[in-house]
């Protein structure tokens, strides 16, 4: 019989996706029955309550969290979210309801000993219950007191070999795609340029001294499989500067229909013979593919890197052989402005370890962001309030066509007289030479 | 004054009104100092326990060890 009864969580139950209500009854039954005889560290009635108080809260239209607090582990000024339940009588396994984020490995990679123990840990000093994964990436452990912040901290760190994330005004747990690990498509290695920054910059995770959070993430190409210049403020795409390389025989092989577009994964329906034209060089955002029924052509000068040539037809294209990446900065969820994309900064940045390049215009932007941003203002809020410009000359970027978003409302990069070749002064009588009176 | 000194001086003066301050509150007493230096003095301060974290999850601030209250509730300070 569970211990508070949940009509309205219940419907969460039949629909046909799978159901956070049932996993957390799970969980419940789990602890009741206590089969490893675990000696719980916090109340083993957390998942009952957890849910009690989430009916009441759909019965209220109102929320029964409190948040914040200096829970945390010492030295750390993230990775613990304070949790407290405002209704701590008739919840008590949820009084004290903390969240904690471990560093998620790059690409999330794991070993089914690492989930197992991660489990057991959570199993005995938390709820149980986890999240995996969190919007930024990070494994989400949900709801544990105070005291056993220390304890997990220290199982995770020694035994584990893992960290806890980053939250409040941090750099958070950085992400990225699974890149060259699996992927054919990765231009440069996502995985390690995620884990080598991640140790770099652990000043910054751990210890919050920005006007808001920042996040990093690495997609190895513009397929986006983390969605960087969506999802964050310092985006690395992946991308190449030369040709696609093109092999003949399997494009005609493509287009006889011997082999399935997108490797076979719009197989569900029937959408007729594939047709080359239509479907691939029609479709292309640059213009500049040709097919000639013999012959596929692509004038690189206007290809965008747009993947969906190569994503249609995997075994007859492929990414260039000069590999990079292009920066974007300034993506946001909305809260003091609204959501926006990142801004192209970079074109093209070398992407070969130590990432020397790559940190260097991190640092800029953050030099400048920590002097000017305002307490809350993401680094894409700044860049709007000072201006995109701004953020080119912190940067040390020269200003060019791509910069220039909206050309009908914002025509002008105004330039400096240093940066203009000869400068402003013009020698009055020479030009009266040219221009009469 | 030490810069630590400044830095309590400026809590002190603060306390009846407030416990919790934003990174920037510290940088704006060191207007000569860049944020990076001010970090290394509230770090410090954080290592010597004198001062400690403040987190709400999305923002972090800084306040005397001890001092104001834990949680908080949207729309009240
Ligand atoms: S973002 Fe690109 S490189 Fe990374 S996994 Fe996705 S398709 Fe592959
Ligand atoms: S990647 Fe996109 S823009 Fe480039 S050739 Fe292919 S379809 Fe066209």
């Amino acid at each position: 019989m569970a211990k508070h009864a949940t009509p309205m969580l219940d419907e969460l139950e039949k629909g046909p996706w799978p159901s956070f209500v049932s996993d957390i009854k799970q969980e419940a039954a789990h602890r009741a029955a206590n089969p490893n005889g675990l000696d719980y560290q916090i109340p083993a009635e957390a998942p009952e309550d957890l849910l009690g108080v989430l009916e009441l809260s759909y019965e209220e239209k109102e929320t029964h969290w409190k948040h914040g607090g200096i829970v945390g582990v010492f030295g750390y000024g993230g990775g613990v979210i304070g949790r407290y339940c405002d209704q701590p009588e008739k919840f008590p396994g949820v009084a004290h309801f903390h969240t904690v984020r471990v560093a998620q490995p790059a690409g999330k990679y794991y070993s089914t000993k690492f989930l197992r123990d991660l489990c057991d840990l959570w199993d005995l000093r938390g709820s149980g219950i986890t999240n995996m994964h969190g919007s930024t990436g990070d494994i989400v452990l949900l709801g544990t007191q105070t005291p056993q912040l220390e304890e997990l901290f220290y199982e995770l760190t020694h035994k584990m070999n893992v960290d806890l994330g980053g939250s409040g005004s941090n750099l958070r747990t950085p992400a990225a795609c699974l890149g060259q690990s699996r992927c054919e498509y990765a231009c440069y290695n996502t995985q390690d340029m995620c884990y080598q920054l991640t140790m770099d910059y652990q000043d910054e995770l751990h210890r919050p001294a920005f006007p808001y959070k920042f996040k990093f993430k690495f997609d190895g190409c513009p397929n986006g499989c983390v969605c960087a210049m969506a999802r964050s403020d310092f985006a690395v795409v992946g991308t190449w500067k030369d040709d696609i390389k093109i092999d003949q025989e399997q494009v005609k092989a493509y287009a006889a229909g011997e082999l399935k577009p997108n490797a076979g994964a719009h197989a569900g329906r029937d959408w007729g013979k594939f047709d080359l034209q239509a479907e691939v060089v029609d479709r292309c955002p640059g213009h500049c593919m040709k097919w000639d029924g013999a012959k596929l052509s692509i004038d690189t000068k206007h290809c965008v890197r747009c993947m969906h040539c190569i994503n249609t037809m995997p075994r007859a294209l492929h990414i260039g052989d000069e590999r990079g990446a292009s920066i974007l900065v300034g993506a946001k969820a909305p809260v003091v402005d609204g959501a926006q994309m990142g801004s192209l900064l970079i074109p093209f940045i070398d992407c070969s370890a130590p990432y020397d390049d790559v940190k260097e215009v991190i640092e800029k932007i953050w030099d400048w962001w920590m002097e000017e941003g305002k307490n809350r203002e993401r680094v894409g809020e700044t860049m709007k309030r000072l201006s995109f410009q701004k953020l080119l000359e912190v940067t040390d970027t020269e200003a060019a066509p791509y910069h220039i978003v909206q050309p009908r409302t914002n025509p002008y990069i105004f330039f400096k007289e240093e940066e203009v070749p000869g400068g402003w002064e013009r020698d009055i009588k020479q030009f009266r030479e040219r221009h009469q009176r | 004054m030490a810069e630590k000194d400044v830095i309590l001086e400026f809590l002190a003066s603060k306390s009846a009104v407030k416990s919790k301050f934003y990174f920037k509150d510290f940088s704006d007493l060191f207007p000569e100092k860049g944020p990076r230096e001010v970090k290394k003095v509230l770090t410090q301060l954080v290592k010597d326990e004198v001062l400690e974290f403040w987190s709400s999850g999305s923002t972090t601030m800084y306040g005397l060890k001890g001092a104001g209250k834990q949680s908080h509730t949207e729309g009240e300070d």
